[in-house]
């Protein structure tokens, strides 16, 4: 057993009086595997909310919410908001029913990339191993990596937590665990600015009495099945017969089996290919006409195609997402002729599919994605995809000239009435 | 239900429809095979829901009826029995089996009801075409191979069968592709061909309508519905749906205007292409091609199996380019040359080249070239 300082990195045998020997400072982590463990997980504490108060220091202490206009949704709220009930995801009018003093900040995410980049750069500087999961969250496998970062896993972490809120001014929470799962549960323990460690000896344990739903993949659909077959938490899980969980949720129930036993054997990868590639927008008032909607499509093509050219993939089906304005989804897909990553095509497809659709009902949110993505490279020259490929090299000629002379360099005319009205 | 049939009569018609029997069903009776006993004759009938076979075989009738059997057992014994032997099949309520007799051999089988049989209808079949069976085949012969296999384009997976008005004349064209390559074939219009729509025939429907025709007449009659295509071969009839989706715009494809024209002995030039193809790699099966006046020189260079080389001579005038393909759809198309030479015409290494045949001006092939 060995007990670590968060504030002065002091390692050394567990005390009774709980204080630092060193620097008296409370915030010590004491565990039995604390110096052997080497999967860790990164979680920023109210990432954008964050940023925010640490741009504008007037709004310590109110309640932030980040989120789109009166109609969007709350994307990340500080914890003051929090107080008042406010959570992410909810309706702005309902989060500012609960909390009307909170101050709304209309997402910035530029900004949010910035402080972002400047946070896996402090990762990577640890491990190459980093494995992000959003702009705000990533795995890190340290194993091996003990003699480069100058200690144990665990003080490395430490002394990063510490770095980040110096150096880039935010806080995050760290999970330490022996697996990718375990991390990720450990570092949502003690949020914010947070140090949490889970072993695997008393992993099982710990999972037991938690409901289903705390488990990578179970929705809420998944939990009704589990709990219908009396399996509600995730000790009844571990308990159930694997051959009963693959009756349920087929191989996937195989992998609850091991999960609920604390077991999950991902490795951290860096590499993480992506599986689709979407941009949705939320509007301003409900839209039922074609035309109206189709301006909101371009722009959110054009996103997505700019995504998929610079990640050098290529998508075999389009998506079209739609809100209804009594918040029904209506998902259509196609299939493409050839693997696409340009607005163009992208457009033309998710276009028809809205055409279909838009035939008087009224709707509050549109997106648009790609999918069964391949390797642009590998993409083969197609009889059928000449269009393409002529709207490729167009517009890898205008992300050319976006990135050196700014994103109002070019604009197709579609775009062009969907521009932010100059203010005067 | 009974009858007497003669066992070369009832293998040949077994063998017809017994393909179509998938080897695997999760719905019991689309193992069986109809057999329907009427006015001397045997009509024997199996479907996998998207396609039908149906044939009719000259049997002394004693009891007309209906019942359906076992396919594939019934097609195994009936080609397990003597040559020349005279078979009895025969089914009453009494015994819920249907009963095959030849010689000493006698087997029961288990039957389904024929109500439960499901009949493909041929409501819609509005056009009537009476096609050569010759030219028929050679549309077929000359495109399948281009057919795609993948999934993910799943209305290229059949031959495109269409009629096409070209300088005032219409004919009858079958295009197939698979993205990668293209090949056409068409022939003269035959009668009441004007019209009729085009249809997307299924691979596994133009496997059996390839096969019916080997032993058909002169003639076939081609029935034609936006949704359903009918091969009548005489007393064999081939029934299925055609593949719901349209077929792009494949004419935009073939090239009009490639100026580059190379003449070249068919025979030798294949013969190079598999050579050099021996040391190609598995995925791309990449050849370039390296054109200059007089000659091609073919080079394959793969990593680990190391490089080939070899010079072809032909006719080409003009300046030298460079440009790859795959060297399995060269030796497609190669294969289904019947004159000695190939014609290619290409426009640049990264543009559709069109190949032709100087014996048939009712095929064309494009290939797509790889980069090199």
């Amino acid at each position: 057993m060995s007990a670590l300082c968060r504030d002065c990195l002091h390692l050394g045998p567990p005390l009774t009086n709980r204080r630092c020997p060193h620097c008296s400072s409370p915030r010590l982590i004491a565990h039995e595997q604390l110096e052997k463990l080497t999967i860790a997980h990164m979680d920023c504490d109210a990432f954008y909310a964050a940023v925010e108060k640490r741009d504008r220091p007037e709004l310590r202490d109110r309640p932030v919410i980040v989120g789109g206009g009166h109609r969007g949704v709350v994307t990340t709220c500080c914890y003051i908001a929090r107080t008042f009930g406010v959570r992410s995801a909810m309706p702005m009018f309902k989060a500012l029913a609960l909390c009307p003093q909170a101050e709304v900040i209309f997402p910035d995410f530029s900004k949010y990339k910035t402080a972002s980049a400047a946070i896996f750069a402090k990762l990577s500087k640890l491990t190459p191993l980093v494995q992000p999961l959003s702009l705000d969250e990533a795995w890190m496998d340290l194993t091996g990596a003990e003699r480069l970062n100058g200690g144990c896993s665990a003080l490395v972490l430490a002394r990063l937590q510490n770095e980040i809120e110096t150096e880039v001014g935010l806080t995050v929470s760290i999970g330490l665990a022996p697996n990718k799962f375990l991390a990720k549960i450990a570092s949502d323990l003690d949020k914010p600015r947070g140090f949490a460690v889970i072993g695997q000896a008393e992993a099982e344990s710990f999972l037991a009495p938690k409901p289903v739903g705390i488990l990578p993949g179970v929705g809420p659909a998944l939990v009704k099945t589990l709990e219908k077959a009396g399996l509600g938490t995730v000790g009844d899980l571990a308990r159930a017969e694997p051959r009963d969980l693959v009756k349920i949720g087929g191989a996937y129930g195989l992998r609850l089996s091991q999960l609920a036993k604390g077991l999950d054997s991902r490795p951290v990868n860096p590499d993480q290919v992506r599986k689709s590639i979407s941009a949705e927008t939320t509007f301003a008032v409900d839209l039922s006409h074609v035309d109206a909607l189709s301006d909101q499509l371009w722009p959110l093509c054009e996103k997505v195609a700019r995504q998929m050219r610079a990640a050098a993939i290529a998508g075999r089906v389009a998506t079209l997402k739609l809100k209804t304005s009594d918040f029904k989804l209506v998902t259509r897909r196609r299939t493409l002729a050839v693997p696409c990553q340009t607005a163009r095509t992208l457009f033309a497809a998710a276009r028809e599919l809205l055409a279909a659709e838009a035939r008087g009902q009224t709707y509050r949110l549109i997106g648009v994605g790609l999918s069964e993505l391949v390797d642009a490279t590998d993409a083969p020259n197609d009889l059928f995809g000449a269009e393409e490929a002529i709207a490729r090299s167009k517009e890898k000629v205008i992300d050319g000239l976006r990135a050196k002379f700014g994103q109002g360099a070019v604009i197709s005319g579609r775009a062009l009435k969907m521009r932010p009205k100059s203010k005067s | 239900m009974k009858l007497t049939i003669e066992r070369a009569a009832l293998l040949k018609a077994l063998g017809h429809v017994q393909s179509v029997v998938e080897r695997r069903n999760t719905i019991p009776i689309l193992s069986n095979v109809l057999l329907s006993a009427s006015h001397r004759a045997l009509t024997f009938s199996a479907t996998d829901l998207d396609m039908e076979i149906t044939d009719e075989v000259s049997a002394r009738v004693e009891v007309p009826g209906q019942i359906t059997a076992p396919a594939h057992t019934l097609y195994e014994i009936v080609r397990k029995l003597p040559d020349g032997a005279e078979v009895e099949l025969s089914f009453d309520g009494d015994d819920p089996r249907l009963t095959v007799s030849a010689g000493r051999s006698r087997f029961n089988l288990p039957v389904l009801p024929a109500g439960d049989f499901p009949v493909m209808s041929s409501e819609g079949l509005s056009s009537h075409l009476l096609v050569d069976t010759g030219d028929l085949m050679r549309l077929i012969d000359k495109t399948r191979f281009a057919i795609s296999t993948e999934e993910t384009r799943y209305y290229l997976n059949g031959l495109y069968l269409h009629t096409v008005v070209e300088n005032g004349e219409t004919k009858l064209r079958a295009v197939a592709t698979d993205g990668h390559r293209l090949a056409l074939a068409e022939m003269p219009a035959p009668e009441g061909a004007a019209g009729s729509p085009g249809v997307i025939v299924p691979r596994k429907t133009v496997q059996e309508a390839r096969r019916l025709l080997e032993t058909a007449g002169e003639t076939v009659e081609l029935h034609l519905s936006p949704a359903k295509v009918r091969f009548n071969f005489g007393r064999a009839a081939l029934t299925s749906k055609v593949i719901d989706g349209s077929f792009p715009d494949y004419a935009r494809v073939i090239p009009r205007d490639n100026n580059r024209v190379l003449i070249v002995d068919n025979a030798l030039f294949a013969a190079a292409v598999d050579r050099v193809a021996t040391i190609s790699a598995e995925k791309s099966r990449s050849v370039k091609m390296a054109v200059e006046p007089g000659r091609v020189i073919l080079t394959v260079r793969n990593m680990e199996a190391g490089q080939a080389v070899e010079e072809v001579e032909v006719d080409y005038e003009g300046e030298g380019f460079e440009i790859g393909f795959n060297a399995r759809y060269l030796l497609d198309v190669a294969g289904q040359i019947q004159e000695n030479t190939a014609e290619f015409r290409f426009a640049d290494p990264a543009s559709p080249t069109l190949v032709l045949d100087p014996a048939d001006a009712g095929v064309r092939y494009v290939l797509m070239p790889l980069r090199v």
